[in-house]
């Protein structure tokens, strides 16, 4: 059906898993009330966690995790050759994830940490765009599938999507939460960017910043606060890092 | 103005009768911040104990119940070709009780542009009316400046005002409704000591708050529109929009189309934005008219503190400072006032 000029498309989907723990698949199959509008929309040609079937006939390809081994790599620059849109899904395949935090240490040492005396193949833990191009990125841990349908609506009716600009602090106050730095508590609130509804603070958690950077962060003077409420150096340098959303910043 | 007073244990009655038939919003404590001093929230209460009428001050202002965070706008479906449009006004009837007068006195303003004669706001109008407002007098909070700014008082924009006269409240009652609510309980007519011990409790309050010279502002302003103080203050700046967030009169908001995900229906969300993001004043195309921390910090003062002024005859600025409060940076209206002042002197 044709409305106001847009042809709606459906478009063939696949949706593939690296290095993660597959929480941002499980979303997509995730919100009960809207999965059959959200499979009517697009035609998942690929995707284990739900489906049987087995394609490389898609037109986007959902990346989910981080790439860590060189059978990963391969894969995953076979999936691009195939997709004509590639979408990295979730804060892994954003950043690297929580997957990254390894980067820091040795990484025999962390082989052996995690596996003892039968270490596994692995490689320093990249991003997907560290790998191949990346059309789109959705961080999260995990992804909002809310935020996904719309996503999805925008690629159907081919109008750019747009995340916000504006970091967590403001979801947290349009819900009323008491600021956890008040409390004595380490946010990235100040600084990560929102649209997730500032679930964690709500929950008397500070942010890890899951979605990355808002536009246009004052890291300085963020430092500078968490300094100045008497929070260590090696303690906000390991939240910026928990996600690995934070890396490219100066 | 009508007067009456009105027993403690009178009005324990008179919240216990309004809670039986009505939802009633009031200060309530919901925790102690580092330093261990209580933390108040507008919240609804169940029973006259979870309310304390005590509080200093809130961390969020009351705006939220006139102006929703986020609001659905309207409703359309989608069928056979045909849009069909549906739109909801809140009616339900609700009490506040213990707005400050900084905080009837933001309403005040936000009837100006909200329920004005140029674009009146159905959406507002409704809860305004149907919401039951019962004031009281405080001292001072804490880095509140509402006397420099005329809004320590407050003649009307209320159903009942008390002030707590220890063993007893006297009640200027403001409308009609308010009357006759009033009626359920028994009250009394003011004594001349009711009297004199009221306009004690107006002197002392009066004569309790730090100054704060704004005399002027808006042509300082204009004259200060190149100061290095914008610079000086917005380095800091988050644009987190929570200044925006707690504030009683910051009314801007975005306004969304909300699809669902089989395309039958639609909604249309306004959510309550901040200037001090960046993307607030970005246009079709992709300019930006403030991209910078500078200008948006200076336009935000400048539309409190001058361009309400011209429109309105009184700065939007209630001087209630949660928005000092809340920033995480420092960043407050006092210091940024006080800046522009003594620049110049110097």
């Amino acid at each position: 059906m044709k409305y106001l000029g847009i042809e709606p498309k459906r478009p063939k989907v696949g949706v593939f898993d690296f290095t993660g723990c597959e929480g941002c698949e499980l979303q997509l199959a995730n919100k009960e009330e809207t999965v059959p509008a959200f499979l009517q929309a697009i035609e998942v040609v690929d995707f284990r966690e739900i489906s049987s079937t087995s394609s490389d006939d898609y037109e986007v390809a959902l990346i989910e995790g981080a790439i860590t081994r060189d059978d990963e790599i391969r894969r995953l620059k076979e999936i691009r050759k195939h997709a004509k849109l590639l979408v990295a899904l979730g804060s892994c395949a954003c950043f690297g994830g929580v997957n990254r935090l390894k980067n820091g240490y040795d990484l025999d040492a962390v082989n052996q940490e995690v596996y003892g005396t039968e270490p596994k193949e692995t490689l320093p833990t990249q991003a997907v765009k560290e790998v191949v191009s990346v059309d789109l990125e959705i961080p999260g841990c995990p992804v909002d599938k809310a935020e996904v349908e719309r996503i999805v609506q925008h690629l159907i009716w081919d109008v750019p999507y747009q995340f916000p600009a504006y970091p967590v602090c403001f979801e947290c106050k349009q819900r009323y939460t008491t600021c956890v730095f008040e409390l004595g508590q380490l946010c990235l609130g100040p600084i990560a960017r929102g649209g997730c509804h500032a679930p964690c603070p709500a929950g008397g958690s500070g942010c890890w910043g899951c979605r990355g950077p808002a536009a246009d962060p004052n890291l300085e003077e963020f430092l500078q606060i968490a300094k100045d409420r008497g929070f260590k150096k090696r303690e906000i340098k390991e939240r910026l890092s928990f996600y690995g959303g934070f890396e490219d910043m100066p | 103005m009508l007067f009456k007073v009105l027993g403690k244990k009178e009005f324990t009655t008179f919240i216990e009768l309004l809670l039986n038939d009505t939802e009633v919003i009031a200060p309530k404590q919901v925790g102690v911040d580092t330093s261990g001093k209580p933390l108040h929230q507008y919240l609804p209460v169940q029973a006259f104990t979870e309310i304390d009428l005590s509080y200093e001050t809130t961390e969020y202002s009351a705006k939220t119940y006139f102006l929703p965070f986020r609001e659905n706008l309207s409703t359309c479906s989608f069928l056979d070709m045909v849009w069909d449009r549906q739109i909801k006004y809140r009616v339900q009837p609700r009490a506040i009780i213990g707005l400050h007068a900084c905080d009837i006195n933001a309403l005040l303003k936000l009837d100006k542009v909200l329920a004005g004669d140029r674009f009146p706001s159905p959406y507002y109008i409704s809860r305004r009316k149907n919401t039951f407002i019962v004031g009281i007098d405080h001292d001072p909070c804490e880095g509140g400046f509402c006397q420099a700014v005329g809004a320590d008082v407050v003649t009307h924009g209320f159903d009942l005002y008390l002030t707590d006269l220890e063993d007893r409240y006297f009640v200027a009652i403001n409308s009609e409704r308010g009357f006759n609510v009033l009626q359920r309980v028994k009250t009394r007519e003011p004594t001349a000591r009711d009297n004199n011990d009221y306009l004690d409790v107006r002197r002392r309050i009066a004569g309790q708050f730090k100054p704060l010279e704004v005399h002027n502002l808006p042509n300082l302003m204009d004259i200060e529109f190149e100061s290095k103080v914008w610079k000086k203050w917005a380095d800091k700046c988050l644009s987190c929009g929570s200044c925006a967030m707690v504030c009683p009169t910051c009314y801007c908001y975005g306004i969304e189309e909300r699809v669902s995900m089989d395309n039958a229906e639609s909604a249309k969300v306004k959510q309550l934005y901040s200037c001090q993001f960046l993307d607030f004043a970005m246009v079709a195309g992709g300019h930006n008219f403030r991209p910078d921390r500078e200008t948006r910090l200076k336009y935000r003062y400048y539309h409190q503190h001058r361009g309400f002024v011209e429109a309105y005859e009184e700065p939007l600025c209630v001087g209630c400072y949660r928005c000092g409060r809340v920033c995480l940076a420092g960043i407050n209206p006092t210091d940024i006032i006080g800046d522009l002042q003594t620049e110049y002197q110097e």
